[in-house]
């Protein structure tokens, strides 16, 4: 805890050992330092119980029996179904509005938090109508949550809803296979870095539920802001486990929370790019993937994808339509010349999606640091590109058909 | 010696609940309220002064009274009770004249507390989804309401730096529910029918009306400098806001939606601030580390906050306003705090 005192010159200056006496980066006021990396994770605001639901997950038993080998149909079917799994997710899920009772110190009023001395005589009295105020004990015990959704705006109904559609795609349309599944940790924060493609992006979604009902842990998807500005759309994907791909939301779900975090370095280049240039990385932005993984301490593990690209080949865009209507781009498919405008942008291509993922890749730096050498970080960056531009070539170069894998 | 100190805005919500709570503190010796209206509840001994709004006066004031502590809590953030010239008047230049006054030569002042509010980070799609107290905003502030804040947090920025001496204090609140506080959200809410813009169902946070009166209480009592959120636990989608507080959301097009409120705000069936617009579409979420490294523990969550003012929008709905009415005549109050009749037990 904190204490502040008055010092000979009125600037306050900590009891706690706390080394940095500029805090307020903002307003340069003297002022508490930055939490440090141990402060945030019990009490910053999001999940107070990430890790501890996660740490204490079971390993999927016969995981990597089934790699590879398995067909799409038959190696599925021993495995407990998401519905199943939705217990054991549901407690996994941040819970940090979910009432009183995830208050570490709740029912004491001010009075026994350890860092405020004396008692804090409390403000409320009968004359101010503040009677209500007894109901507060009542509180503790009574969650008042109707939802699940979580401070992200994650819901576990939804995903459990969105997974019961999605296994169609999943199981049936693009039959998807995993390679190295027992790669992704089974606890703490990583983050799961792909190549991105098909116009509308199929690989995401793909990939979450893959996660989800094979490894049953929640998987967090970073998408650009833009989904955030659409309605409805908007809010189903941040239901969905769609977070806008903030730096600071990186940092929070992966260092704090521990959770899996799914970003595409390509942004939205890997999508719009055209369908002859398909399988080809583009540019990893500036790294900032790699920045954040360094900063919240967890390795960063690649997965490579081969099959969205011809989901939703791109054949040529109308630039200016698009920014007619505000869109980041607008494809003309290969869906939209077989089945029209409408069913095209609906309708995926079946193609055969094969999912690999790559050896996690841990960097030696100290995590929570204010910045990292952009030397190294574009380095490391470049090294992950050209990892996984290697496995891509590898797995088309096995490919035998488009369609069947 | 005893401290010595000056609340701002003694005739708002703030400025009087502050005032009661530093009025059960022993050390401090004497509370002096300032409004520009008369008080609205029953204050045992703190002093009031009635000052024009943009507190001109305050430089007398100061000096004649030798207070240390000023707490600053009349900054208006409910941009629909003020038109916007008399919103500058208040926040900006009302605080430009406080800061003069607390740094004028030969001050007694040590500490200013301001009280802000996370309006001042905006709402927008660029936003984190917690806003750390130096997390920059995504936008240039858009509404008047906003460009007053800012302005307002600059001139209190330029005054810490400027007098190292004294102490200097700035917490955001986040949006305030509870039994007593007025705000567009609780009226909303209270009407029954909350407006939402369609297709958004944005996270929302809030905090507890007695968990901010503790908050200030706690900054001025310990003497604790720095800019802090002050947020409860978790946030909530405003779908389920409008479940616990029982009212019906009235979607409004995504498009043109002030356009499709206006004639239900004209008629006071709804209010739709631009600060509230926006929240309602994009939402906002703080963090609250700072303030917890401090001990500071929140009472109620987010949700808990909720369901508190749902009970007691119920209660009133029931049993009407209850709450014993209180009107402050000057000739009374000065009899209990003068007369010689009157015994008084001196703490």
């Amino acid at each position: 805890m904190v204490q502040t005192q008055h010092d000979a010159t009125g600037k306050a200056t900590s009891v706690a050992g706390d080394q940095d006496p500029e805090g307020g980066a903002l307003l340069r006021f003297p002022g508490p330092p930055p939490d440090d990396a141990g402060d945030r994770a019990s009490s910053g605001p999001g999940n107070h119980q990430g890790h501890p639901a996660n740490a204490g997950r079971p390993k999927p038993a016969a995981k990597t029996g089934r790699v590879r080998a398995a067909s799409a149909g038959s190696g599925r079917k021993d495995e407990p179904s998401a519905g199943e799994r939705e217990p054991e997710s549901d407690t996994s899920g941040p819970r940090p509005g979910s009432g009183a009772a995830a208050h570490p110190n709740g029912a004491s009023t001010g009075n026994a938090s350890p860092g405020t001395g004396p008692v804090l005589s409390a403000t409320t009295e009968a004359k101010d109508g503040t009677e209500l105020k007894s109901f507060l004990a009542d509180l503790e015990t009574a969650n008042p949550r109707r939802d699940d959704v979580d401070a992200w705006g994650r819901s576990e109904h939804f995903r459990e809803l969105a997974r019961k559609v999605g296994s169609f795609y999943y199981d049936r349309w693009f039959r998807v296979e995993w390679e190295g599944l027992e790669k992704i940790p089974q606890t703490g924060g990583a983050l799961l870095i792909a190549n991105h493609a098909g116009a509308i992006p199929s690989d995401a979604p793909m990939i979450m539920q893959g996660i989800e009902t094979e490894l049953g842990r929640p998987v967090y998807g970073l998408a650009d802001y833009w989904f955030r500005t659409l309605p409805v759309l908007g809010t189903l994907w941040s239901r969905g486990g769609g977070v806008p791909a903030h730096p600071d939301n990186a940092y929070r779900l992966l260092h704090d929370d521990g959770q899996l975090v799914l970003a595409f370095p390509e942004g939205t280049k890997g999508p719009a790019k055209l369908s002859r240039d398909r399988y080809q990385l583009r540019r990893f932005g500036r790294g900032g993937f790699v920045e954040t993984a360094m900063r919240a301490g967890v390795p960063v593990v690649p997965i490579a994808v081969v099959g969205a690209e011809e989901s939703m080949p791109i054949l040529f865009k109308v630039p200016a339509l698009g920014r007619l209507l505000g869109l980041p781009y607008l494809p003309v498919t290969a869906n939209h010349l077989l089945l029209g405008p409408v069913l095209g942008t609906l309708i995926y291509l079946p193609a055969k999606f094969r999912f690999r993922v790559l050896d996690p890749i841990s960097f030696d730096v100290k995590p929570s640091l204010e910045r990292y050498p952009r030397s190294r970080i574009m380095e490391e960056a470049e090294a992950v590109r050209q990892r996984l531009q290697v496995e891509l070539y590898d797995m088309l170069a096995h490919r035998a058909s488009v369609w069947f894998g | 010696m005893g401290r010595r100190v000056l609340v701002t805005g003694l005739d708002t919500f703030w400025g009087s609940k502050v005032a009661a709570a530093l009025e059960k503190h022993a050390e401090v010796e004497m509370i002096l309220g300032m409004g520009t209206g008369k008080p609205s509840i029953e204050l045992e001994r703190t002093e009031f002064v009635r000052a024009d709004q943009s507190y001109s006066l305050l430089e007398r004031i100061v000096r004649a009274t030798e207070v240390d502590t000023i707490v600053h809590t009349f900054l208006v953030v409910d941009s629909t009770k003020m038109s916007g010239r008399d919103l500058h008047e208040v926040n900006v230049i009302g605080t430009m004249n406080l800061l003069a006054a607390a740094g004028a030569p030969g001050s007694s002042v040590r500490q200013v507390v301001v009280k802000s509010s996370t309006v001042i980070y905006g709402a927008g799609p660029k936003d984190p989804t917690w806003f750390a107290e130096d997390s920059p905003r995504t936008s240039s502030p858009r509404t008047r309401l906003e460009r007053s804040l800012a302005e307002v947090e600059s001139y209190v920025r330029d005054f810490a730096d400027d007098n190292r001496d004294i102490l200097v204090t700035v917490l955001r609140f986040t949006n305030v529910l509870g039994t007593s506080i007025k705000t567009p959200i609780s009226r909303n809410l209270s009407r029954g029918m909350f407006p939402s813009v369609a297709g958004y169902d944005p996270q929302i946070q809030f905090v507890e009306e007695d968990d901010v009166v503790r908050c200030l209480e706690l900054v001025v009592r310990d003497r604790i400098p720095g800019v802090y959120n002050v947020a409860a636990d978790g946030r909530l989608p405003w779908s389920e806001v409008a479940r616990i507080a029982g009212a019906w959301r009235l979607p409004l097009p995504p498009v043109f939606t002030r356009e499709a409120a206006a004639l239900l705000i004209r008629l006071n069936l709804l209010e739709l601030p631009p600060e509230l617009e926006d929240l309602l579409r994009y939402g906002r979420g703080v963090d609250t580390t700072r303030l917890k490294a401090l001990g500071f523990r929140f009472d109620a969550t987010s949700a808990g906050t909720v369901e508190l003012f749902a009970r007691a929008v119920r209660l009133n709905r029931s049993v009407g306003h209850h709450l014993p009415s209180y009107t402050y005549d000057s000739d009374v109050e000065a009899f209990f705090k003068y007369s010689p009749a009157v015994v008084r037990h001196t703490t």
